[in-house]
């Protein structure tokens, strides 16, 4: 029987024994999402469409200075979060049409300094608001308050002017990891996994004690903050990726909103492979620094069940560059815990049956 | 919509496709995923931007110069479809002997009389052709301006179909060697002056569109508001259709020219139009003296000697009038032709709000529209609310056109104050789309039933609903009245079937709309197409475009059959005017001989077996006429249409490279500046449109423009747009959470150089500022904003998107870009020039209170802006000062001086 | 429905009795069901047991259009109790595909916002606060509005002594999501009235 790592034991490249492991005998192709950002065109429908379905509040009317972005991060009450990152790049054999233009240099990394900042501070700002202050030290999010920058944006002569320029956009949402450490440190059975593989907390069982927030790689899950009589404040929230509706033979309601179908949904065997295709495609393009992220069942959470597309490093769009389920050594500290919990049972038996007698 | 597909390239130009139509960006996505090259032409780099394969910056307003250019390396460079060109456009037709060109007569065509600021058309037309738009006295050229419009929905009318020819196109007064001489200065290095594209890049576009263009392969051209809100927007437009007709893209598969309109059912709007110049149809409004009575007004639509399908117009206006007013129209009053209220100029929106503000308008309604945000120049539609005696709002939301009264920003500079505001208001709650049932028109003049499905709550209605008992209980109150001008509303037909609730039947009017016979074997049956219609008073239709969207007795636009179990064309599902073609020309998509150009391009085609037109649309041409039919001389109508007339609603089969009437601001698109402008025209001494309706009025105040003094005042360019995330004012977007909380705050995009320039911190405030007034905005300092090398000067330019307003109850609110537009409008069609004008920038917030005011008028005296500021529409020789009454600056009096024209 | 019976993955429903009453006890079903560890099947709920697709249990599916821009993206409207508890996009449309927009994704909000206007308001000349009105009330004294406007501001002949037959004293301004019929109405009565300064935002 695979505890935590199923590494060695089960190809979790094939099947659902994800699923089948948790318990559901006969489950059917473990489900996923496959978001191809080459073809995002940031219009957050995956966003509302998800707050639709799921009725997750509205989180903050605060302009954030992060190119389009005003959502921030994935949290507890956003499920599904557009990135955008103006870069002074060239992506592939787009021509930004910048060649004899009157530009000096770019303005992408202290905008995106200021806008980091930014976004962080309204994180803490929003938990202040919500007196949740303490819980800071348990978030794996950034946490520096850096002011904005003094200096000018297109001011810095060390730069050249600027030639390049490309507009990134990726929506991102909960990894459904195959090792999934929030719900390894899940004390209460909330967060369980599903048939589909996927990863799901149950709002009827969660008490709120966070401890799954601290264990997440990504940053993804965390609990519901906001004023009292708001749906689910206080439990920890994240993408159920629409569990209801799967069960209904539905697609998620984000992968079907998506105008462009960045984001697809399907069996996750099938979106590896269409994943790798359309890499392949992409990179005979010229989209020479396109990158799967979360599609290889070898990496440090046994590979995700939400795989992206990226054309850029995963640091540029916040993801981390190499996530690691955080409860790696669970499996030999459930080992000792059984055998010492093997003992006192025994124990208590014998002192039992002695008082039998 | 999803025709794009099939292109193989897609210029996306004045249209910010991903952000503004998301679900119909699929198939430009689609196209791209086959190999298409996608194109975006804008003064931003945007959303669509970011999935396209080429980025053309070019400087807002400079569009013209830039088609201009394409035309140019067209014709020089023997790029264009010639088999199509000769064969389906005017390109051979001759033009009149006394046509003369804007290279000319100094940067205006011939007829140009600048005491009216407006054209004698007449010797624009073809060779032939008697002159018969002569707009000699003032009087008569504003009438004219009024009818601008509604010629949009078919192309002039023609004496008659037989025009003057050379097949060789060598005549120097056939349209062909016109078009190339007009287009010869509009060089790619003058491209470069005037849109500030560096000629590589422009020629980039010019291989990938003509590569991708004749008999194999088609290009699309993608528009929007981005070009028709200009003083010379019409002619944008005109300029993309004589490349597509060059290239042969028109009515082929995956080419044409597709607007892409920003509101539900706006084509809808404009078909069965709330708009004062037009009938449904297209039908014009009948003007004073023009249109005295029904055979008059007849005769101006279309003359008995053009091709085509106007010369049936008596059909439609008969009909029309019957199911207006029913077995009252009879043939003996005219059928009640005399019942329609006549124009005497320009009714149009703008105009009537300085009505308002000179008392002369009294009510107004409001239905699910919002000026105070939404119009150009938000304080004048602001101010001349308060004039009002009612007002009648009806809308989902509180909206700031609704609240003006007590939170306006003008309430803020103590320009308003509401204890004084005398104008009643009534907010009437309006229904949602899904709260009752009827037809949308989208972008590609499709039909839509939605099915009502719940009630609306509380005290919302319909507008359906409020209108019908509005008009039940007018026509109560007038029962017994005698007067004649209460006629028209008690011989009106308003006995629709109601249900519990008194909300009438959609589907009993839409009935209506489609028409139906009156008498004969068929009486009562609804018609299934226009061709039934007649002028004899049997029949009777709404809007005879739409007729046959009731065909068989079925609602065709509540067709649902699934996109997956049809062609890609998808002709059942819903239902598109007219007679269910879903691509207008189609005829053209195959050869004179009617064999398809290609294969691959194949659409519709003579079936010469079976003697008939077929294909995989609706043939939008007689499907009985042969393409070798010639017309016997002097056949008008659609008999006289020859097989190989594939513009069935021009005067002349042909399509038009050059307009010869219909148009009041030229037969050719000549480049013009923007009405404020901080760059001299290159091409022209004339700066802008010299027929632009302007506005001499001290509360529409214009900045200066080069050449004018001062101009550098108001050095930067700015733009407004829409976001993904809201949609137009507001009104459907601000009052909702999740879509507020995607862009919750009013923004400036600038260049890293406008920022440096003007000190302007990213996530801080910026305060622009025209002669209208000043607004602050949040700054984004981004990469995707460039600056421009135009006429020898950086122009640096501002994006603003306008979503935000003042007031109100709304989640998020903010300044309004839109109140810093003046009012200058496009002569044709009276459309606002709200995407291009000048501006200055500066770090902070602007004051408020009466400070504002003082601060703005710092800016004036600075200057030295007065009513004449910028709105002499023919631009005055070099050093020729004009003769003015006394420069009394900002503060002088409103309304034209003698000797000025008005 | 419910999500185990189309995946089979949860226990056989059939089971139900006083005997699964003692399965369900958690540390049984962790080690009856090969979830040891209780993180899988044995961990449902018996809520998430239950929990459904809202839609799958509405009363009725209406077809419908999405009101924002002019792509006319098919939109299907679910009714439950009277009440839209969801729009989404409808796969059968041949130009969406069942795909929306953040706005036409919004929709359900756009109808049920809690900040929407349900109810008619007034504002009396010099008023600084808006007062409730009947519906009914408030149509009449419209009425009177109009006659009372269109009395005084009738113009039978312009200038010259032609015959124009009109008020310029009633204008109006429609959205473009305002319906085909209801542009008709609304052109057919101004018309009839006399009123010809009605607009629309096809004109701005």
């Amino acid at each position: 029987m695979s505890l935590t790592t199923g590494r060695g034991e089960r190809d979790y490249a094939d099947g659902n024994y994800v699923a089948i492991d948790a318990g559901w005998s006969d489950a059917p192709p473990r489900k996923g999402f496959f978001t191809d950002t080459s073809v995002c065109i940031g219009c957050k429908a995956c966003e509302v469409a998800c707050k639709e379905w799921n009725g997750v509040p509205e989180d903050g009317l605060n302009l954030l200075g992060s190119s389009y972005d005003n959502t921030g991060a994935l949290g507890a009450s956003t499920w599904r979060h557009v990135a955008f990152i103006e870069q002074a790049r060239p992506m592939g054999r787009q021509d930004a049409g910048l060649a004899g233009l009157p530009v000096g240099p770019t303005a992408t990394g202290s905008v995106n300094q200021v806008a980091a900042n930014q976004v962080a501070a309204n994180q803490v700002a929003a938990q202040m608001v919500a007196g949740e202050v303490s819980q800071l030290g348990t978030s794996t999010r950034a946490v520096e308050l850096g002011m904005p920058s003094f200096e000018l944006p297109g001011v810095r002569a060390e730069a050249g002017d600027r030639t390049d320029f490309r507009w990134l956009m990726s929506s991102d949402v909960c990894k459904h990891c195959t090792e999934a450490a929030c719900l390894d440190v899940c004390p209460t059975g909330s967060l369980f996994r599903t048939e589909f593989g996927t990863v799901v907390v149950q709002d009827d069982i969660c008490n709120g004690c966070g401890y799954c927030v601290p264990a997440c790689p990504f940053g993804v899950i965390d609990r519901r903050i906001g004023e009292q009589g708001t749906k689910n404040v206080g439990i920890a929230q994240k993408c159920t990726l629409c569990y209801d509706r799967l069960g209904s033979g539905q697609t998620p309601a984000c992968a079907q909103a998506c105008p462009t179908e960045s984001i697809q949904f399907g069996d996750v065997e099938e979106l590896r492979e269409r994943a790798a295709t359309r890499l392949a495609a992409l990179q005979a393009a010229g989209v020479s620094q396109a990158r799967l992220y979360g599609e290889d069942p070898e990496d440090g959470i046994g590979g995700a069940g939400a795989m992206f597309l990226l054309l850029d490093e995963p640091e540029v769009y916040g993801l981390p560059p190499d996530p690691v389920v955080t409860t790696r050594h669970l499996a030999e500290m459930w080992h000792m815990a059984v055998a010492a919990a093997g003992t006192l049972l025994v124990g208590a038996a014998m002192s039992f049956i002695r008082g039998r007698r | 919509m999803q025709d794009l597909q099939n292109s193989d390239c897609i210029v996306i130009q004045g249209s910010n496709m991903a952000e503004c139509h998301p679900v119909g960006f699929q198939w430009v996505m689609q196209a791209k995923a086959r190999g298409a090259t996608i194109i975006h032409v804008d003064p931003r780099f945007t959303r669509t931007t970011a999935v396209a394969d080429m980025h053309v910056p070019l400087r807002a307003g400079s569009d013209i110069a830039f088609l201009g250019g394409i035309v140019n390396y067209i014709l020089s460079n023997e790029k264009y479809f010639r088999d199509y060109v000769l064969a389906y456009t005017n390109a051979a037709t001759m033009l009149r002997e006394d046509f003369r060109d804007v290279d000319e007569v100094d940067g205006v065509f011939s007829g140009y009389d600048p005491e009216t600021g407006t054209y004698d058309t007449s010797t624009w037309n073809y060779q032939g052709m008697p002159a018969q738009e002569s707009a000699a006295s003032g009087e008569e050229s504003r009438s004219e301006r009024a009818a601008g419009h509604e010629m949009g929905g078919h192309g002039a009318s023609l004496e008659h179909g037989r025009v003057r020819r050379d097949e060789t196109l060598t005549d120097p007064r056939c349209v062909f060697q016109v078009l190339k001489r007009h287009y010869a200065r509009y060089t790619p290095e003058m491209v470069q002056e005037a849109c500030g594209v560096p000629p590589e890049q422009f020629l980039k576009v010019c291989e990938a569109v003509t590569a991708n263009s004749g008999r194999d392969r088609t290009t699309a051209w993608v528009y929007s508001v981005g070009w028709t809100h200009h003083s010379v927007g019409v002619q944008y437009i005109r300029g993309a259709a004589i490349i597509q007709l060059l290239l042969g893209n028109i009515g082929r598969p995956g080419g044409g020219i597709m607007a892409l309109r920003g509101h539900a059912s706006i084509q809808g709007s404009t078909d069965i139009p709330t708009l004062f110049n037009l009938l449904p149809g297209y039908l014009p409004m009948p003007k004073v003296g023009e249109h005295g009575d029904l055979r008059h007004y007849l005769a101006t639509i279309s003359s008995p000697d053009q091709k085509g399908f106007w010369t049936e117009a008596d059909s439609y206006t008969v009909s029309l009038l019957k199911s207006f007013w029913g077995d009252a129209a009879t043939a003996d009053n005219d059928y009640c032709f005399d019942y329609l209220p006549r124009l005497t100029g320009d009714h149009g929106t703008y105009q009537t709000v300085m009505d308002m503000l000179e008392d002369t308008v009294e009510g107004y309604f409001l239905l699910g529209q919002n000026p105070a945000v939404g119009s150009a120049h938000g304080k004048m539609q602001r101010l001349a609310m308060a004039h009002l005696k009612w007002l009648v709002i009806k809308d989902l939301n509180m909206i700031e056109s609704a609240s003006f009264w007590k939170d306006s920003p003008e309430i803020d500079t103590g320009e308003l104050v509401t204890k004084d505001i005398g104008t009643e208001v009534f907010f009437f709650p309006a229904a949602s789309h899904v709260e009752k049932d009827g037809t949308f028109t989208q972008t590609q003049r499709m039909l839509q039933w939605h099915h009502k499905a719940v009630e609306p709550p509380g005290d919302c209605r319909s507008d359906l609903h409020f209108f019908f008992q509005l008009g039940r209980k007018l026509r109560e109150r007038l029962a017994r009245s005698t007067l004649d001008r209460d006629r028209p509303l008690l011989d009106l037909t308003w006995d629709y079937p109601v249900d519990d609730k008194g909300e009438p039947s959609a589907d009993a009017i839409l009935r209506e709309i489609n028409g139906f016979h009156l008498s004969g074997e068929k009486a009562g049956q609804p018609m299934s197409s226009f061709t039934e219609m007649k002028a004899d008073g049997s029949t009777s239709g709404g809007c005879w475009i739409y007729t046959g969207v009731y065909a068989d007795g079925v609602n065709q636009s509540a067709r649902r059959k699934p996109g997956r179990e049809q062609s890609w064309v998808a002709p059942e599902w819903g239902w598109a005017w007219p007679a269910n073609r879903r691509t207008l020309y189609n005829r053209a998509s195959a050869d004179p001989d009617g064999k398809p150009w290609s294969e691959r391009k194949a659409y519709v085609w003579w079936d010469e077996p079976a003697g008939r037109w077929t294909g995989h649309d609706v043939p939008d041409f007689p499907v009985d006429t042969a393409p070798s039919y010639r017309p016997p001389q002097g056949t008008g109508g659609p008999k006289g249409l020859a097989g190989d007339d594939p513009f069935i609603m021009q005067g002349d089969g042909k399509g038009w490279l050059y307009a010869p009437t219909g148009l009041l601001d030229g037969p050719l698109p000549a480049h013009y500046e923007p009405h404020e402008s901080p760059v001299d025209n290159p091409f022209y001494r004339q700066q802008a449109n010299p027929t632009r309706q302007v506005f001499r009025r001290k509360d529409n105040l214009s900045n200066p423009s080069a050449p004018e003094a001062h101009w550098e005042v108001f050095p930067f360019v700015f733009t407004t747009y829409r976001l993904t995330e809201h949609h137009t004012a507001g009104g459907m977007s601000r009052w909702l959470p999740y879509l507020s909380e995607l862009q919750p705050e009013f923004f400036c995009e600038v260049s890293p150089e406008l920022a440096a320039e003007r000190g302007l911190q990213h996530g801080g405030w910026a305060t622009v500022v025209t002669a209208r007034t000043a607004i602050e905005a949040r700054v984004l300092v981004t990469d995707r904003m460039v600056p421009l090398r135009v006429g020898g000067k950086t122009v640096h330019q501002i994006g603003l998107p306008y979503h935000w307003g003042v007031g109100g109850n709304a989640l998020v609110t903010g300044d309004s870009a839109n109140d810093l537009f003046g009012v200058t409008l496009d002569p044709n069609v009276h459309i606002q020039e709200s995407k291009v004008a000048s501006c200055d920038i500066r770090s902070g917030r602007r004051p408020t209170g009466p400070a504002l005011l003082e601060y703005v008028k710092d800016y004036h005296r600075r200057a030295g802006i007065t009513i004449y500021t910028g709105n002499d529409q023919r631009t005055p020789m070099p050093g020729v000062r004009l003769t003015r009454p006394e420069q009394d600056g900002a503060e002088g009096e409103t309304g034209p001086r003698q000797g000025d024209p008005s | 429905m419910h999500h185990g019976t189309s995946s089979g993955g949860t226990p056989d429903g059939a089971r139900r009795s006083l005997r699964s009453t003692l399965l369900s006890w958690p540390v049984i079903r962790q080690y009856t069901q090969g979830d040891p560890l209780g993180r899988g099947a044995a961990a449902v709920s018996a809520h998430t047991k239950a929990c459904t697709a809202r839609t799958t249990t509405a009363d009725r599916v209406v077809q419908s259009v999405c009101p924002y821009c002019a792509v006319g993206c098919g939109q299907r409207v679910f009714v439950k109790d009277e009440k839209v508890i969801q729009i989404e996009g409808d796969p059968d449309s041949p130009v969406s595909r069942g795909r929306l927009c953040p706005k036409g994704s919004a929709s359900e909000q756009l109808v049920n916002s809690p900040g929407r206007q349900t109810a008619m308001l007034y504002r009396r000349p010099y008023g600084t606060e808006w007062e409730s009105l009947d519906l009914e009330t408030a149509t009449d004294m419209l009425v009177e509005k109009i006659l009372d406007t269109r009395e005084r501001t009738w113009q039978e002949h312009d200038d010259q002594g032609n015959r124009v037959r009109r008020t310029l004293g009633i204008a109006g301004l429609g959205g473009a999501t305002l319906d085909n019929e209801e542009n008709y109405l609304i052109k057919k009565l101004f018309t009839a009235m006399g009123a010809i300064q009605i607009e629309n935002q096809a004109r701005i």
